[in-house]
Parts: C-alpha cells; sequence; structure tokens
C-alpha cells in the first residue's frame, strides 16, 4: 500500500508477485470436452467484469432465470421484486420460474443434516431445470452463490461425486448441467449500474450509505467474485459500493467492513442472542458511530434481515441503533422511482427506513394512502392480486438494448 | 485465572478411545477433507477474522490444529462442545495457509449428525420445523415462519406481518410470490424429484439419527406424495 504523493490517499495496488490460484472455470471446459458433463454458455449479449484475480467475467444481461431466495421471497419480498422490477424496466427478458428448489444451503450451514452428493445433486437439479428452459441461472441469495460455486470446486475435484451426481440426475431424466459462470444478482447490477443512474430520478447526493459486503458472496469461494481497480483499489469486493457510487451517493467506510453480520444460520433461528449482540456491536453501532450512515446496503438475504431485525431489541438496552438496511437492488430501484411498498416492499422492514425515504424526496405517506387502497381493492374482492401490470404504468420502461 | 479454561476432556472419558477415533478417521476421509488442511501457521488471522470467537469460548485455530495434530481425545471434545457455535460464514477461509476451519466444522457436523450424538440433538432443537420446511416444501424459509412468539426480539413488524400475511402476500406482484406457507411456487413434479433426491443421497437416514419423530413424519408424507404422483421411491 502506498501514499499518493498528490492527495495524500491511500492507494492499494495489486502485489504482482502473489501467487494466483487456479482459474476452475478451465476445468469445468475440459470436463465438458471429455464428455463429463454439459457447460451451459452465458448467452449473448453479456459484459465482462473484473474479478479477484482479475480473471474476466461474463455477466448476461438478459434471458436469465431466477433463482429465487427462500429468505428473500419468505421475510424480504420487496428484495426479490426489486431485482425483476430493475429488469423489467431497463427492458430486460428474464425467466421466474416454479420449477426451482432453495439450494438448500441455509439449512446444511446450520444443522448439516445433509451430504456433499444431495448438495450436488439438489444444485444440479436446478442447473438442469434453467438448461431446459434456454434461460441461464442468475442467483439471488449469497449463500446459494457462494455454495453453488462450493459445489462446483468439489463436482470438478471429484470424480467419484461427479459419476454419483450425474447417475441421480439419469433417474430423474436430466443431464448433468455446469454453467459457463455461476453469477450472483448483485454482479448483474454492478454490471448495468451505469444504466441505473441514467434512469434515477431521485437525488441520492445527500444520501449516506455503509455497505456490508456478504461473506458467502466473496469469503466461502473467493476466485470470481467482481473486484474493481476503481473501487477501493481493488481490494474489496466492487458489487453494491459501485452501484451506490454510480447513483450519486456518499459511500462511508467503516472499521468492521469485514465483519460478518452475525446471523449464523442456525444462530438466527434458534440462538439469536448470538446474531442480535454481534450485529449491534460490530457492524450497525460502529458504522453508527464512524459513518451516520442514513441506510445500510447489502447483497444477501441473511445479512439484510439480520442487521434490520437485530435492531429492535437493542433499542432496550440504549445502543446505538436505528438505520434502515436494505438491498442495493431495493436502494437502486427506488432512485429509479419503484413504489416503496408496491414494489420495495418497505412495510416488511423493521428499522425505520422514513426518514431515509424523506431525505430523497419520496412522499411515504402518499405512497403508503396507495398501497393502503390496493389492500382494501383485494380485501374487497375487486382484485385477486396485485400484479405487474399495477405496478409497471407507474415508470415507463426504458429499454437500453434492441428489443427483439 | 486464565481467559479461557481448558478443555474438560475427561467430560467424554466414558466413550471408548475406539469410537473417538472411528469417527475422526470418518472426518479425515471425507473427498473434501484435504482441501481443507494444509497445517497451521499458528497466527490467529482465523480467530481474529471470526465473529463466534467474540462470543464463545470458541477458536477455529484450535479446530484446524486439533485435527492436523490428529488428537483424538481434544478431536472429539470439539465435536460436541464447538462445533456448533461456528457461523458458517467462512471469513476464516482468510487463513494465509489455505485452510478452511469452517469448511472442516461442516464435516465434523455432517459426521455428528449421522451418528446421532447427544451433543448434534441438542444443538439442533428447536430446528426441527426447518428441517420440515426444506425437506417438504423446496423452500427453506416461508413467510407464516414469521410468527410474533417465535420472533418477539424482532418487534411489532412481525406481529404485524403475522397478522396481515395473506393479504400483504397477495398485494406483492411476481406472481410466484403469493404464497404463505412457502417461500415461492414450487411445481409438484420439481418437489418430487427433491424428494428423490433425498432418499437417493442417504440424507433421511442422517435425519432419523437426530429425530427420530421428525423422520416418521417426512416419510409418511414424500411417499404418500411420490405414490400419488406414480413415481416409486429409489433405492
Amino acid at each position: 500500500m502506498d501514499t499518493d504523493r498528490t492527495t495524500g490517499e491511500r492507494v492499494f495496488r495489486r502485489d504482482p508477485d502473489l501467487p494466483t490460484p487456479e482459474d476452475i472455470r478451465e476445468r469445468v471446459l475440459a470436463l465438458e470436452e471429455a464428455g463429463e458433463w454439459i457447460v451451459q454458455r452465458v448467452p449473448q449479449p453479456y459484459r465482462e467484469v473484473p474479478t479477484k484475480y482479475g480473471w474476466p467475467k461474463k455477466v448476461p444481461l438478459q434471458h436469465t432465470w431466477h433463482h429465487k431466495s427462500c429468505g428473500q421471497c419468505g421475510h424480504i419480498p420487496g428484495y426479490s421484486t426489486a431485482i425483476f422490477w430493475l429488469h423489467r424496466k431497463l427492458g430486460l427478458d428474464y425467466d421466474d420460474p416454479r420449477d426451482q428448489t432453495s439450494c438448500t444451503g441455509w439449512n446444511y450451514y446450520a444443522s448439516a443434516t445433509s451430504n456433499a452428493a444431495a448438495q450436488a445433486a439438489v444444485a444440479a437439479r436446478n442447473f438442469a431445470a434453467a438448461y431446459a428452459t434456454g434461460y441461464f441461472p442468475l442467483i439471488h441469495c449469497g449463500t446459494s452463490y457462494g455454495h453453488y460455486k462450493e459445489v462446483r470446486e468439489e463436482l470438478v475435484k471429484h470424480g467419484e461425486l461427479r459419476r454419483q451426481v450425474r447417475e441421480i440426475l439419469a433417474k430423474l431424466g436430466k443431464p448433468l448441467v455446469m454453467p459457463e459462470e455461476i453469477v450472483h444478482y448483485s454482479e448483474w447490477v454492478y454490471a448495468v449500474r451505469e444504466e441505473i443512474a441514467a434512469r434515477r430520478v431521485y437525488d441520492c447526493s445527500e444520501v449516506v450509505v455503509t455497505v456490508h459486503p456478504a461473506c458467502h458472496y466473496y469469503k466461502l469461494v473467493q476466485g470470481d467474485a467482481i473486484y474493481d481497480p476503481d473501487i477501493y483499489g481493488g481490494q474489496r469486493t466492487a458489487v453494491v459500493t459501485a452501484v451506490a457510487k454510480a447513483l450519486g451517493a456518499q459511500v462511508r467506510d467503516y472499521s468492521m467492513w469485514f465483519d460478518c453480520c452475525g446471523f449464523g444460520f442456525r444462530h438466527i433461528l434458534v440462538q439469536r442472542d448470538f446474531t442480535r449482540s454481534f450485529a449491534v456491536s460490530r457492524k450497525i453501532e460502529t458504522m453508527i458511530e464512524e459513518a451516520k450512515p442514513d441506510v445500510v446496503l447489502t447483497h444477501d438475504t441473511g445479512c439484510v434481515t439480520t442487521l434490520d431485525k437485530s435492531q429492535f431489541a437493542a433499542q432496550v438496552h440504549k445502543k446505538k441503533v436505528g438505520v434502515p438496511v436494505m438491498s442495493e437492488a431495493q436502494f437502486a430501484a427506488l432512485a429509479m422511482g419503484a413504489h416503496p411498498y408496491r414494489v420495495c416492499q418497505l412495510h416488511w422492514h423493521a428499522a425505520d427506513y422514513r426518514p431515509l425515504l424523506e431525505k430523497m424526496g419520496i412522499d411515504w405517506r402518499e405512497r403508503w394512502r396507495e398501497f393502503e387502497e390496493d389492500l382494501e381493492r383485494i380485501q374487497r374482492g375487486e382484485k385477486e392480486y396485485l400484479t405487474w401490470e399495477d405496478v409497471d404504468a407507474e415508470v415507463p420502461a426504458r429499454h437500453f438494448l434492441p428489443v427483439s | 485465572m486464565a481467559l479461557h479454561a481448558p478443555p474438560k476432556l475427561e467430560k467424554y472419558a466414558d466413550v471408548p478411545y475406539e469410537e473417538k477415533e472411528r469417527l475422526f478417521q470418518e472426518v479425515k476421509s471425507d473427498p473434501r477433507f484435504p482441501d481443507y488442511l494444509y497445517g497451521c501457521y499458528e497466527c490467529g488471522i482465523c480467530v481474529a477474522a471470526c465473529p463466534s470467537a467474540r462470543f464463545y469460548d470458541f477458536s477455529p485455530r484450535k479446530i484446524a490444529q486439533t485435527l492436523a495434530r490428529e488428537d483424538v481425545e481434544l478431536f472429539y471434545y470439539q465435536l460436541n462442545e464447538d462445533v456448533w457455535n461456528c457461523s458458517q460464514c467462512f471469513s476464516c477461509n482468510r487463513c494465509p495457509r489455505g485452510n478452511s476451519p469452517g469448511g472442516l466444522i461442516t464435516i465434523m457436523r455432517e459426521v455428528a449428525v449421522r451418528h446421532g450424538l447427544r451433543s448434534a440433538k441438542e444443538a439442533l432443537e428447536g430446528y426441527s420445523r426447518v428441517i420440515y420446511k426444506i425437506m417438504l416444501t423446496g423452500t427453506q424459509v416461508s413467510p407464516d415462519m414469521i410468527q410474533a412468539d417465535a420472533f418477539p426480539d424482532w418487534g411489532p413488524v412481525a406481529k404485524e406481518t403475522a397478522e396481515k400475511l395473506e393479504l400483504w402476500r397477495k398485494a406483492i406482484p411476481p406472481e410466484t410470490m403469493h404464497t404463505t406457507s412457502t417461500a415461492w411456487e414450487v411445481s409438484d413434479q420439481t418437489l418430487a424429484e427433491l424428494y428423490l433426491i433425498w432418499y437417493m443421497t442417504g440424507v433421511l437416514d442422517m435425519i432419523r439419527e437426530v429425530d427420530e419423530g421428525l423422520h416418521m413424519i417426512l416419510t409418511d408424507v414424500m411417499e404418500e406424495f411420490l405414490e400419488e404422483k406414480g413415481l416409486a421411491v429409489a433405492s
């Protein structure tokens, strides 16, 4: 690490002498040549993004098969909805499948009531389901993303596991398929951040953001997470931070950025004293003391849940809490004019998000009144559900790819 | 007084050494083991990065060192007393030696479950509802799991969500997410395939070891469902 003589700022540079691990994707392709599996190629058009060791990674822009997250869909539905909404507003085609199971990684890391073969078979079943549609997997959950990269490594390295999973899939009438890239939704948001920023309708320049990078995104399997020389000199993952910066928000650093949120998989469900203590004392309080954020942005299911929901009980202990937590997809959607309740579903969040909306210039009272009218119409039986048609009309799509 | 008390190995003195050695060898023979343990510099980076080490008397470094030294007695103690404290965040993968203490713990937990250790059963008490959900619905957590009595520390939002759940779920635009008992709508064929995977990979046998009642419920529901679909349980 050097210091820039002109600005006095710290400058991070990659050490060219550091050994680089192998790129597992080369072995994925070699196994296809050997007839071991089918590799589903990233569809055109895609963007190449930089990763930790400098290898380019292809991120598909559209024709994506959305591998949803159980925690997002179940408890933070505005998270998943915002990801879909961004695709719709950018005019990018996607598939929201019913032929998808959870990766079951949350349960695996919590209880270990599974094994490597089962975990690999669940992943491979989902990959085969995506392949059958012709759409390319885009994974919403950080744990699913990390776990699937872990599964990819295990399948590449262990022929016996490949044989076992191939046989299981054959019994299900499916081929063994491995995607050319394992892609997290936050990588897609990173890839289209300039298009998102160009469609921003609310000023974010006064919004102070702190970012929590999700452990399972960049720690579990490190190689092909996005690192950008323009973001912290390529020393931290660039997703989320690059998006907030593109939107014009003030991203502020804090000392505990590397710390986990405290989710713990098992702990968030049955031992939350640990989760609450860690989330509040190491993350939220530190952020507030050092950065005074208006919002905490992150890019994984468990992190949003933990950092948001852990704050309520801490108020009793007079802790410094009270900052909204959401995904960068929700924040980007808000900046682009998405409805805070119909799309971002902020009423499912615990920490108070209203001051953030006010700072952005969003009239949350009026938006809540509109949403309550929606609820009343559903209750009266005038509508069965709130639909995409209801929300699509609010913000017109502005395509940036030629419409085929 | 020492900050950390030494492990009370005598707690497991009644367990035959051969049994401890057998479980150790099971961990060591896992195909992932060589990728997770290369040695230890004793630098403590994994401990500094570990959230559980800040809260519990827990150390990922000790796990890696115990396995590297093949200390069977201490391994068995850790298998019972330590592994369930891990957050499985994999912050310890920062190890400059390339170890994955979190990965080693995943393997150790699997062995603990497979052998139905009492400590594993205790650690998973109260967790059976989640296993039930993931095994039977294909989505691990569901909207109807948010109940005020289960999440009192989440504040009024948990209560309000539970009370208005059905209505709120109808007011979400994606068509797949109007569900309350699953996170999204999963097709019957997909579920059948998931059940077959559980059978073919021995996962149900693992669950029987830690919760016999849950195992009985799961197999009843799955077998009935598969029979309805005209699918046999594969061996």
